[in-house]
């Protein structure tokens, strides 16, 4: 008897687990159909890729005028102009990849789809951290060539991954935010800005001391609250997102 | 429509009277400082209106939470109070802290860590009403106004370590911990801790009193909505 109702609590655990297991499955199906319908539509528009990289063109063109890039500018300021860069033309990118959702009445249609909202969220999150990170990876060397820097250090490039995460974390769900607002195009910068400011500080600190090449024991408290930023706002996030696409 | 309640009438009239008595305590009773003179004064409504704008603050993400658990209209209403309230008292402390600043560290301004961190949490509030004004449906703007307010709340210490990467020249008058750094720090006496006191109950309960007020307002423009709805269908 005894045996018999152990065999029966294992078939039911074991039951649970691929019940579990075909969830968690089904998560990452979600989340990978988002991205891949994101890259999908972008592959053949292409618009949202080319508008943020010549707009982050631009803003490095404005800077050298602004600034008067010289060389020995360079040498401080070039962790802030990067990360203007950045900053800026990723409100303009993920305007656009919601606004694309709201406009063609995309995002009822993920909505009525039977998986968990936040499939939405990190599918989105990462399209759009894609569209930030190759337009980042174009950035650098055209900013290394125009100045005569070497920017392919690789702690700098895992600055720039870390805290483009935290930048898409909280700008996606933002822009989710703000495209369901009157004042969509204007809010989402007014919105997010005040937000990342943590994360574009510590970039900043960080990229300084690798393009410095500073002491790591320097670099690793803007690293690490690089990380937690990523990882508290990525959790917070994925608990609200349900909030905002509610009908 | 309900009048207003005893207890509020009672709370109004005290506000006003503490606000008196604070007032005669910062300017009469402590002393004046030595190194600073009399521009030290206006510490005490500094750290009254600092300490009941963050508390504000901090109340208005608990209500985010509850707001987002219970999805009652009634807490999104609280939480507007609390953060109207919050963002004119930090409004205040950012200026009377400017005017110190002035004197002290012979600047309006500076981009130290407290200052930074207070800066930028008014903006993200003020992001907060322009969020809300762009949204018609009440239900919808709560739950936007939640989330932005949570996120807003959680940001607001992260930000401050952050800037702490960089610099710090504030004074910390009160716990210990001294910075070497801090330029305009005093020791208080007996006299001083009594006034800055008197000033923290003082503003506790006057932002108690316009909170109830705002509430009731709140609750109001509300009644106005609904009996709107119902002229119109």
């Amino acid at each position: 008897m005894a045996v018999k109702s152990s065999n029966i609590a294992s078939t039911k655990n074991r039951q649970q687990s691929v019940v579990r297991h075909q969830a968690s499955g089904n998560f990452l199906k979600a989340v990978s159909a988002v991205v891949w319908k994101d890259l999908q539509a972008e592959f053949r528009s292409r618009e949202l890729f080319s508008a943020m990289l010549v707009f982050s063109l631009l803003i490095i063109l404005i800077f050298n005028f602004a600034l008067e890039l010289d060389l020995k500018t360079r040498q401080s300021v070039t962790a802030g102009v990067l990360w203007a860069t950045f900053a800026f033309a990723g409100t303009l990118g993920l305007n656009r990849s919601m606004a694309i959702e709201k406009d063609r009445g995309c995002l009822d249609g993920l909505l009525l789809a039977p998986v968990d909202r936040s499939a939405i969220y990190f599918g989105k999150v990462i399209s759009n951290l894609m569209f930030m990170l190759i337009v980042e990876i174009i950035v650098l060397p055209v900013y290394s060539v125009l100045y005569n820097t070497n920017l392919f250090l690789p702690g700098l490039l895992m600055v720039i991954l870390l805290g483009s995460i935290g930048y898409v974390a909280v700008g996606t769900l933002l822009a989710t935010m703000s495209v369901q607002t009157r004042t969509r195009d204007i809010l989402l910068p007014i919105l997010l800005f005040p937000i990342v400011i943590p994360v574009l500080l510590a970039a900043v600190k960080a990229s300084d001391g690798f393009l410095a090449h500073a002491e790591l024991s320097e670099i690793l408290l803007p690293i690490n609250l690089l990380i937690a930023y990523d990882i508290i706002f990525l959790a917070v996030a994925f608990m609200v997102f349900d909030n905002i696409v509610e009908e | 429509m309900q009048s207003k309640p005893v207890i509020l009438k009672i709370i109004d009239v005290l506000a006003v009277i503490l606000l008196g008595v604070s007032t005669y305590f910062a300017l009469v009773k402590a002393p004046t400082e030595l190194v600073m003179g009399n521009v030290q004064r206006v510490f005490y409504f500094h750290i009254g209106t600092a300490w009941t704008a963050l508390l504000g603050f901090l109340f208005a993400s608990a209500l985010s939470i509850i707001f987002l658990f219970s999805k009652d209209l009634k807490w999104d209403r609280y939480q507007v109070a609390a953060i109207e309230v919050s963002l004119v008292f930090f409004l205040i402390t950012i200026a009377l802290g400017s005017i110190w600043a002035r004197p002290a560290w012979n600047t309006w301004w500076t981009w130290d860590p407290r200052l930074t961190t207070a800066a930028i949490t008014e903006l993200v509030y003020v992001a907060y009403f322009m969020l809300r004004q762009g949204i018609d449906d009440p239900d919808r703007r709560a739950r936007f106004g939640a989330v932005y307010a949570l996120i807003g709340g959680i940001s607001a210490p992260i930000t401050f370590f952050a800037i702490r990467l960089y610099r710090d020249i504030h004074p910390v008058v009160i716990g210990a911990g001294g910075n070497p750094k801090a330029q305009g720090g005093f020791d208080m006496t007996p006299d001083m801790l009594t006034a800055m006191f008197v000033a923290l109950i003082a503003f506790t309960v006057i932002f108690i009193d316009l909170y109830w007020n705002r509430i009731r307002l709140g609750n109001l423009e509300d009644k106005v909505e609904q009996l709107k709805l119902k002229v119109t269908m």
